[in-house]
C-alpha cells in the first residue's frame, strides 16, 4: 500500500477519546485484567475500523454480545453498567443506556404472554445494552412447558438481526452458565465475547475496600488496616465468600459498629476525625474473628 | 384520492429515515409513541385499532421502527398512523400524529346529498371502500 495514504492510528484514537477512557477504566476497576483486555481490543477495533473506512476498505459493525461469568461479587454487574457507557463512547451504542432484567421481566405467566413481554423489554433496550442477570434461569429443563425457551428464541432473533441496535450481555455464575450454554448452543454461538471474571486476590480486595471507604469519606486507622488485612485473609477461607460483595458488607457492618461506638461514648463534641475513622475494634468485633484461626 | 390526516398532511408521505427522525424527536421529549391501523379512514373515525401497546420508556427509535415494519407486514393494505402521546400534566394528549402506511388503491369518498323537508339538503360523506366488510376493503 502507498505510504502517502498511511493513517496515524494514535491521532485517531486520541480523537475518539480512547486514551482517557482506558485510563479511567484502569483507575476505577481493580484487577479484572481479562475484562480490561477485551475492552482494549474492542476499542482498538473501533480505531482500526475508522482508519479502514477513511481508506474505503470494508468495515462491518462487530458482534458485541457478551457473556460475563464468574463467582459472586466479582464485578459482573458493575462492569455491565460501565460497559453501556463505554460502548456509547466508542460509538457502538447510539444511546448508551442499560436495561437490567431478570427472568421475571422476560418470561410471562401464561400462553401468549411471553412474546409481547420480551419484545417490550427488547424495544426499551434498543440503542443501548440489555443486561440479563442470572440468565440460566431462562431455561428450566425440568419443566418442558416452561415459557423461558420462547423468550430465548425471540432474544436470539433480535441478537442476530438487529445487531446494530442492541448489545446483549448475559451474566451468571460460571458452572450454571456453562450448563445453560450447553443446552442452548444457539445462544452461545451468537455471543462473541465470553469473558470470565477471576476471583480477586487479597491485595485487590484491600484496594477495593480502600476505594469504597474513600468514596464514602471514611478512613481506616493503621490498626484497623491491619485488622482488615487479617479479616480478608480469614473471610476468604470461609464458605459463601462473595469477593467484593463480602468486603462491602463487612465495611457496612463496621460503619454500623463505628456509629454505635461513637454514640455510646457520647461525652462532649465529636471531631470530624473521629467521625471519619474506623478503628480496629469496629472490624475485630466481626464473627469472622470469633472462629479460631479463621478456619470454619 | 390520497387521504391526508394529521400533522404532516400537506407533505408527501415521509420516508423511513424521516419517520425515524420524527420518532427520535418524540422520544427526546419523553412522549410515548404508539401505532394504530384501520381500514375505515372516515375523518370522523377517531377510533383506529391499536397495533400493540403504546411504547413507553423507549430510548431509541429502533424499537418503534421494528414495530412499524411488523405492522406494515401484517396490514400492508390498511392505513396506519403513528401517534405520540405527551403525558405531561396539562397536556395529557396527542402531540403528533401522522400517516405512515396507506393502501395501494385509495378510492376516496362519496358525497351524498339527501333531500329533507322543504328545500333542506343534508350532506354526508362515505368512503367507497367501506361498502365491503371490514378486512376486505382494500384487497
Amino acid at each position: 500500500m502507498n505510504d502517502a495514504l498511511a493513517i496515524d492510528l494514535a491521532a485517531l484514537s486520541a480523537e475518539a477519546g480512547l486514551p482517557a477512557l482506558l485510563d479511567e477504566l484502569e483507575r476505577d476497576l481493580v484487577g479484572l485484567s481479562p475484562v480490561k483486555a477485551r475492552i482494549r481490543e474492542i476499542a482498538a477495533l473501533l480505531v482500526v475500523d475508522r482508519a479502514r473506512r477513511t481508506l474505503g476498505l470494508a468495515s462491518a459493525a462487530p458482534s458485541l454480545h457478551m457473556s460475563f461469568t464468574g463467582n459472586p461479587g466479582t464485578g459482573k454487574t458493575t462492569v455491565a453498567m460501565r460497559m453501556a457507557a463505554i460502548l456509547h463512547r466508542l460509538g457502538y451504542c447510539r444511546k448508551g443506556h442499560l436495561v437490567a432484567v431478570t427472568r421475571d421481566d422476560l418470561v410471562g405467566q401464561f400462553i401468549g404472554h411471553t412474546a409481547p413481554k420480551t419484545k417490550e423489554v427488547l424495544k426499551k433496550a434498543m440503542g443501548g445494552v440489555l443486561f440479563i442477570d442470572e440468565a440460566y434461569y431462562l431455561y428450566r429443563p425440568e419443566n418442558e412447558r416452561d415459557y423461558g425457551l420462547e423468550a430465548i428464541e425471540i432474544l436470539l432473533q433480535v441478537m442476530e438481526n438487529q445487531r446494530d441496535d442492541l448489545v446483549v450481555i448475559v451474566a451468571g455464575y460460571k458452572d450454571r452458565m456453562d450448563t445453560f450454554f450447553q443446552a442452548n448452543p444457539g445462544l452461545s454461538s451468537r455471543i462473541a465475547h465470553h469473558i470470565d471474571f477471576p476471583d480477586y486476590e487479597p491485595g485487590e480486595l484491600l484496594e477495593i475496600a480502600g476505594k469504597m471507604l474513600s468514596g464514602l469519606d471514611y478512613r481506616l486507622s493503621p490498626d484497623a488496616h491491619a485488622a482488615l488485612v487479617e479479616y480478608i485473609d480469614r473471610r476468604r477461607r470461609m464458605p459463601h465468600f462473595a469477593n467484593a460483595r463480602s468486603i462491602r458488607n463487612a465495611l457496612d457492618r463496621a460503619r454500623l459498629r463505628q456509629a454505635n461506638r461513637l454514640f455510646a461514648a457520647r461525652s462532649g463534641p465529636v471531631s470530624p476525625e473521629a467521625l471519619m475513622t474506623i478503628e480496629a475494634a469496629d472490624l475485630r468485633a466481626s464473627r469472622v474473628f470469633a472462629q479460631p484461626g479463621g478456619t470454619p | 384520492m390520497r387521504l391526508t390526516q394529521g400533522t404532516f398532511s400537506f407533505l408527501p408521505d415521509l420516508t423511513d429515515a424521516q419517520v425515524r427522525a420524527q420518532v427520535e424527536y418524540c422520544l427526546a421529549r419523553g412522549w410515548a409513541v404508539s401505532l394504530e391501523y384501520t381500514d375505515d379512514p372516515h375523518p370522523r373515525n377517531t377510533y383506529w385499532e391499536m397495533y400493540g401497546q403504546p411504547m413507553f420508556d423507549l430510548k431509541d427509535a429502533a424499537g418503534v421502527m421494528a414495530e412499524l415494519a411488523a405492522c406494515r407486514k401484517a396490514f400492508p393494505n390498511h392505513y396506519a398512523k403513528l401517534n405520540a402521546f405527551d403525558s405531561t400534566h396539562g397536556w395529557e394528549s396527542l402531540r403528533l400524529s401522522f400517516i405512515v402506511n396507506r393502501p395501494k388503491d385509495e378510492p376516496g369518498f362519496e358525497l351524498r346529498r339527501e333531500e329533507g323537508a322543504g328545500r333542506q339538503q343534508r350532506y354526508t360523506t362515505r368512503s367507497y371502500a367501506t361498502a365491503r366488510p371490514e378486512g376486505a376493503r382494500y384487497d
